[in-house]
């Protein structure tokens, strides 16, 4: 049967190989169960599977790079475009307030518009993720958590190459951040990352079975940023709504950030508890519709 | 020795509701929730449950290369799918200890926007490679492909020859100690079919532990140590791959490859003469009952004649898988024009090489006079034997290297001329 023009290639036994690569000594007995009833995410497995993780954010990242004309201009025109629009409608025509510290109102808006593209992309990204990787679904096997993960880490990329846009905004109307609590930005772009994989898990599994969702999210990507406070500072409006809004926590992540950020007004405690309490709940519940629906993603899809 | 694939009791439902749901839309479900409360009904029907998987049991020592074949249908892909982990069974367990590797399809998550280079470490990661055995191993893959030329090119640009030999590279450098495979590895041409098979008769004979799951039966025969034939979901039979095969080519063509019959008072036939035993001789290094398109076929027909009174001389007929004639074809040497002395003949009929397509063959047999102008039927065997007909892909058949599907109840090899006109 073997031609002789063939060569295949003659790998070490595998003992040798077994010392090379012996990190993995713990998953060498792979035990096979039916599903686990309770949901629940297996960090350990995840962390095995980091390589995976960062191949598919990668590819994701060059891919988006490659199709498009512009590239990576992209991750600064759209943020840029859209703060524009507001400066002008809301800023100069409807004179929206700049909140209790009087920050300057481009600073303002393009610090909301950032998290909120952030949030628009991992969104729409998350919730398409098993839909648009079904030849990986159905051929081999990791764990499907990864792909929702993934495609909320993808859109950071774009988040920072925005940022140089906000510092020059920064430098320009000279609202620096104010001592050492920038260093808790990041946090509140975590609180992001946390509120929208939460809802990524969610559409996600949902999307697998109704393919309404593609048509739900634009819909509810438009009304956002009136909810979220990304053209006017939260602190602005009427007290009893800012307590409507806290249950959104994307308002938590706005304030947060500009707070971090700017230097703008310092968050109310408690309505940020509430945002991060509605992120918290959102993770978990979401989490337990895929994890209780993947059993099935490979059979209905 | 010790075992690395050790499957306990596996079973696995489908309903079939489910799977019709799958394409649904939200407001069907809705609408179907809602008249559902409204009328009071638990259920509207009970959801029809197929069991692809039913209390499935064996185990796999290490270092044995294992063949599973059964029917379309039959519960092997199911079983594939559970031991990669891609669907998880309805209940039962299954230890798995080594590192495994699956092959359920090349290139898997091969993207057209990326190049060779990059397609090469998105492939490798995705089947369960480290990025330091990847790279440790890339000249080696761009190697083998052979396609060095190309390996920053999208491979959107390439042709599809290029993009099956790319990842075929990529899965031929997998070095796991257990491999699970597909037969959807077997489809191209003829030359990457026996690459891969190589490679798995490799991979074998380093002590890996292999799972083949096929239909190409000449490959289990081939390549494996044992095989599991899975019929309805359930372990049907376990044990040498020859005897394996041979029942399961029993069970699908009715016929075996040797009839006989022990009292020649029962055999077929009447009071001149009767049959004693027909079957398929066997073609050297080949599984019973398989043969190789290209060497000539003995059909062997024993029969007794009881009393010398006429003239009589064998006949075969030869049916393809749809029972559709192929031909008939019966011995005119001048040996039986004489009438034929009492006692047993061994008649062997030799149906020549590159005649008959790939595929179940069935032959029927029997014994007869030139009763003018009637061909009278002393002694016969409908469906006497059946055997399959295999090409092995190397080239040199009336299909070439082709290795799609090929049409015809005979595949005779032409002489071909060609002139310049």
């Amino acid at each position: 049967m073997r031609q002789s023009n063939l060569e295949l290639p003659t790998p070490a036994p595998p003992s040798a190989r077994d010392a090379a690569e012996s990190e993995d000594r713990v998953d060498r007995l792979v035990v096979i169960r039916p599903a686990r009833r309770w949901p629940h995410l297996d960090v350990s497995e995840l962390w095995h599977f980091r390589e995976l993780l960062a191949r598919l954010v990668w590819r994701d990242v060059s891919v988006r790079y490659k199709q498009t004309f512009l590239g990576v201009a992209w991750a600064v025109l759209v943020p840029v475009f859209t703060a524009a629009v507001y400066v002008v409608i809301f800023g100069k025509f409807a004179q929206f307030p700049a909140g209790e510290k009087n920050t300057a109102y481009p600073s303002l808006v393009l610090a909301g518009v950032l998290p909120m593209q952030y949030f628009a992309s991992a969104l729409t990204g998350s919730s398409m993720s098993l839909a648009s990787n079904l030849q990986l679904v159905t051929k081999v096997y990791f764990p499907r958590t990864l792909l929702p993960l993934g495609s909320v880490i993808v859109p950071l990329v774009d988040f920072l190459v925005g940022l140089p846009v906000l510092i020059a905004l920064m430098w320009y109307y000279e609202t620096w951040p104010n001592g050492p609590k920038v260093l808790l930005a990041p946090l509140f772009i975590l609180l992001a990352m946390v509120t929208v994989l939460g809802l990524g898990f969610f559409l996600s599994a949902v999307n697998v079975r109704y393919r309404d969702v593609r048509y739900m999210i634009p819909v509810f990507l438009q009304v956002l940023p009136l909810l979220s406070g990304v053209m006017y500072a939260v602190e602005a409006i009427p007290t009893k709504w800012q307590w409507v809004l806290a249950f959104n926590p994307l308002t938590a992540v706005i304030a947060g950030w500009r707070w971090a950020v700017l230097d703008a007004a310092t968050p109310n405690l408690g309505q940020t508890a509430i945002g991060v309490a509605v992120a918290l709940v959102l993770f978990v519940a979401g989490l337990a519709v895929f994890r209780s629906s993947e059993p099935r993603f490979a059979d209905t899809i | 020795m010790a075992i690395a694939i050790e499957a306990y009791e596996l079973s696995k439902k489908y309903r079939l509701g489910e799977m019709q749901a799958a394409y649904g839309t939200l407001r069907e479900s809705l609408s179907h929730a809602a008249r559902r409360v409204a009328r009071q009904e638990h259920r509207v029907t009970a959801k029809e449950e197929i069991w692809a998987l039913r209390d499935v049991s064996f185990e796999v020592p290490e270092g044995q290369v294992l063949g599973v074949i059964g029917r379309n249908g039959a519960g092997k892909s199911t079983l594939l799918k559970v031991l990669t982990r891609i669907t998880t069974p309805t209940s039962g367990r299954v230890e798995i200890r080594g590192r495994v590797g699956s092959l359920l399809e090349v290139g898997t998550g091969f993207h057209p926007e990326l190049t060779g280079r990059e397609n090469i470490y998105l492939n490798g990661t995705i089947l369960g490679m480290k990025r330091k055995e990847i790279e440790r191993r890339f000249d080696a893959i761009v190697d083998f492909s052979g396609i060095e030329r190309f390996i920053d090119t999208p491979v959107k640009r390439y042709s599809s020859g290029m993009y099956v030999r790319l990842a075929f590279s990529v899965a031929a450098h997998l070095e796991p100690e257990i491999m699970l495979v597909d037969e959807v590895l077997a489809v191209g041409d003829a030359e990457f079919q026996r690459r891969c098979l190589g490679r798995m008769e490799e991979f074998g004979s380093e002590g890996r532990t292999v799972l083949f799951v096929s239909h190409m039966l000449s490959s289990i025969g081939q390549l494996c140590d044992r095989a599991l034939q899975i019929n309805g979901g359930m372990i049907v039979q376990d044990g040498p791959p020859g005897e394996v095969i041979a029942n399961y080519l029993h069970q699908t063509h009715s016929a075996g490859v040797e009839q006989s019959w022990d009292s020649v008072d029962e055999a077929p036939g009447n009071d001149l003469v009767r049959i004693v035993a027909v079957r398929v001789l066997p073609h050297e290094g080949m599984p019973l009952g398989i043969v190789d398109v290209r060497r000539p076929i003995g059909i062997e027909i024993v029969f007794r004649v009881l009393r010398e009174g006429q003239p009589v001389f064998p006949k075969i007929k030869v049916l393809d898988r749809e029972s559709t004639i192929a031909f008939n074809a019966m011995d005119t040497d001048e040996r039986w024009l004489e009438p034929t002395p009492p006692g047993e003949y061994a008649a062997t009929a030799w149906i020549p090489g590159n005649l008959l397509n790939e595929g179940a063959v069935s032959a029927e047999v029997a014994i007869c006079s030139l009763d003018f102008p009637k061909l009278e039927h002393h002694a016969s065997v409908y469906e006497a034997v059946s055997f399959e007909v295999l090409d092995s892909g190397e080239g040199d058949t009336a299909r070439g290297t082709f290795g799609g599907q090929w049409r015809g109840v005979v595949r005779p090899l032409l002489e071909w001329t060609r002139e310049r006109v």
